[in-house]
């Protein structure tokens, strides 16, 4: 599989104040994104992701390593030729309305006639804009001001599609709809980089993931590989029965009513809760295996470090 | 095209920025004022009709350009906007022009918005129309087109207020580093004579472009004068602009 992006070795020290005090931001990241994946880009807030983006779009100069888009490196203006961006917190021209903002973009991008507009109007379309389209950004909200940006990042038909932090901000619904996009790129052979610190939604989409924390990449991978499939324990809700009857079992974790969530660690223990409810004339209201998550291994991972 | 759409980005922007207005506002009740101004004078009139509408061109076209030039580069890194701008496949050179080229046509329109109300006075006044005026207008113009140039240089590189302060301390030098000149013919030659000269040549001469004083007291003009003032504009403007993009290409938008 071809690769997309690539970062070799990145460093990017900041300097701040008066006298200038160096802080390292990264240190020495590297990672690929495969064509067509959804690649996910994962670590707590200041971890680098952002500075890590900025660099892959020549925003700012990494001090040391190399960056190649499309086999081009990403200092020529060239290689941002099939990337489309969405910055984290979009600010865009306040004064401009949604389609003033789109068609401003699409001239620098080289669009124009009948092909401009068209593409415009596809574009409000699939993020929902249609109807706030003559409205000045000043007036959007953040939701809103996140899915215009995302039209503008798809302007050109990118090839690569990054992403930072697309989901903050959104509403349950917009975060479905937004995933529901993403997915779609995919399906239409785009390749989707994405950063977040909200592992459920790289959890639900992405093909492999790669984790910073401190300036450096802790681990990366297909997701399938990361997450082991060992069931770490079993949720039993049970009605009827007071918690105290199961605690050589499992760890009781809450009682509301007459109901009792129930932890069992060891697989053995489970066929001696059914039985045991059974006797005492409870009922099993659910029974749910909880496998390893991305938020598990991501925890480990921090507090190791 | 890129150039383009982003000059015409910064037009629309420009437009809308109240600045422009309240100072266009200003410079109109400036060149209404010249008139009452001619009213107490004793002597010729029209001369200080005149006077006084060049100088308020001059002054508010200059204000234009240094307060909306200032806040050019500054605005789009603050308000982030930046990031999707160069995010897209743009030189950071085409920015910057795009920039340059946006402001410098809201300037020209002001210029030309402010020539007409001062053609407009002066013609109420004398039934005619001195078209070597706009030669002295022009040469406004082109000093406010360096003026632009000046504070989009700053703009990349510090805030508003101190590129304002910076830009205003460059047009002050400007309008007096002819004196420098003076002074280099009373100096003896040797080091510090050299200096004076190094010094004169660097700073700018805004003077080059001031024919006020000619149009209005109908003195001639040799052409060559006016090609090698014209000449000094656009080759100081673009070592101006060399420089930003010098400055502004490597910079980290944090």
């Amino acid at each position: 599989m071809a690769k997309v992006l690539e970062l070799e070795q990145v460093y990017k020290a900041y300097r701040f104040g008066f006298i200038p005090k160096k802080k390292q931001i990264l240190k020495g990241v590297s990672f690929y994104v495969n064509e067509g994946e959804i690649f996910g880009y994962l670590g707590p807030n200041g971890a680098g992701k952002t500075t890590t983006i900025k660099c892959i779009l020549n925003l700012i100069f990494p001090d040391a390593g190399r960056i190649t888009i499309f086999g081009e490196d990403s200092l020529k203006p060239k290689a941002r030729q099939r990337v489309g961006f969405l910055p984290e917190n979009p600010y865009f021209y306040d004064y401009l309305t949604g389609r003033e903002f789109l068609t401003f973009y699409a001239d620098l991008l080289g669009l124009h006639g009948q092909s401009k507009i068209e593409k415009i109007a596809y574009l409000l379309r699939l993020v929902g804009m249609e109807r706030a389209a003559d409205l000045q950004l000043r007036k959007y909200s953040r939701g809103m001001l996140q899915r215009i940006g995302l039209a503008q990042a798809l302007l050109n038909d990118p090839a690569l599609v990054i992403l930072d932090e697309p989901m903050g901000g959104l509403d349950p619904i917009g975060r479905k709809e937004f995933r529901d996009i993403i997915v779609n790129l995919k399906k239409e052979g785009k390749t989707v980089f994405l950063s977040s610190h909200i592992l459920q939604d790289i959890e639900m989409i992405c093909d492999r993931v790669a984790i910073i924390l401190a300036g450096e990449i802790i681990n990366q991978g297909y997701l399938g590989d990361l997450i082991s499939e060992k069931v770490l324990y079993t949720e039993v809700t049970i009605a009827g029965l007071p918690a105290a009857e199961f605690n050589h079992l499992g760890e009781s974790v809450s009682t509301s009513g007459n109901r009792v969530l129930l932890k069992v660690y060891e697989e053995s223990k489970i066929d001696q809760v059914i039985s045991l409810v059974q006797q005492k004339k409870g009922k099993i209201i659910s029974l749910m295996p909880r496998t390893e998550t991305l938020e598990d291994i991501f925890v480990n991972m921090v507090k190791n470090q | 095209m890129k150039i383009t759409a982003i000059a015409r980005n910064t037009f629309k922007e420009a437009k809308r920025d109240r600045v422009l207005y309240l100072l266009f506002f200003f410079a109109a009740i400036c060149l209404l004022f010249s008139r009452f101004l001619a009213l107490l004078t004793v002597g010729d009139r029209v001369k200080i009709i005149k006077d006084v509408g060049l100088a308020s061109i001059q002054l508010f076209g200059m204000l234009m350009a240094i307060l909306m030039g200032t806040g050019l580069v500054y605005k789009e890194i603050d308000k982030k906007t930046i990031f999707t701008l160069l995010a897209k496949p743009i030189h950071r050179v085409e920015f910057l022009l795009g920039k340059f080229l946006g402001l410098v046509l809201t300037i020209f329109i002001m210029t030309v918005l402010m020539a007409i109300i001062f053609l407009l006075i002066l013609f109420l006044h004398t039934f005619t129309i001195e078209w070597s005026i706009l030669l002295a207008i022009l040469y406004i113009f082109f000093e406010l087109c360096l003026m632009t140039a000046v504070a989009l240089l700053f703009s990349t590189f510090t805030t508003p207020i101190l590129a304002s302060l910076y830009s205003l301390g460059f047009y002050l030098i400007g309008h007096l580093s002819w004196s420098l000149e003076m002074l280099i013919k009373k100096v003896k030659s040797g080091a510090g004579r050299a200096i004076l000269r190094l010094l004169y040549i660097v700073l700018p001469d805004l003077e080059n472009f001031n024919f006020k004083t000619e149009v209005v007291h109908h003195l001639p003009i040799p052409t060559k004068l006016l090609g090698i003032s014209f000449f000094y504009g656009l080759v100081y403007t673009a070592f101006l602009l060399i420089l930003s993009m010098l400055i502004f290409r490597r910079r980290d938008f944090i």
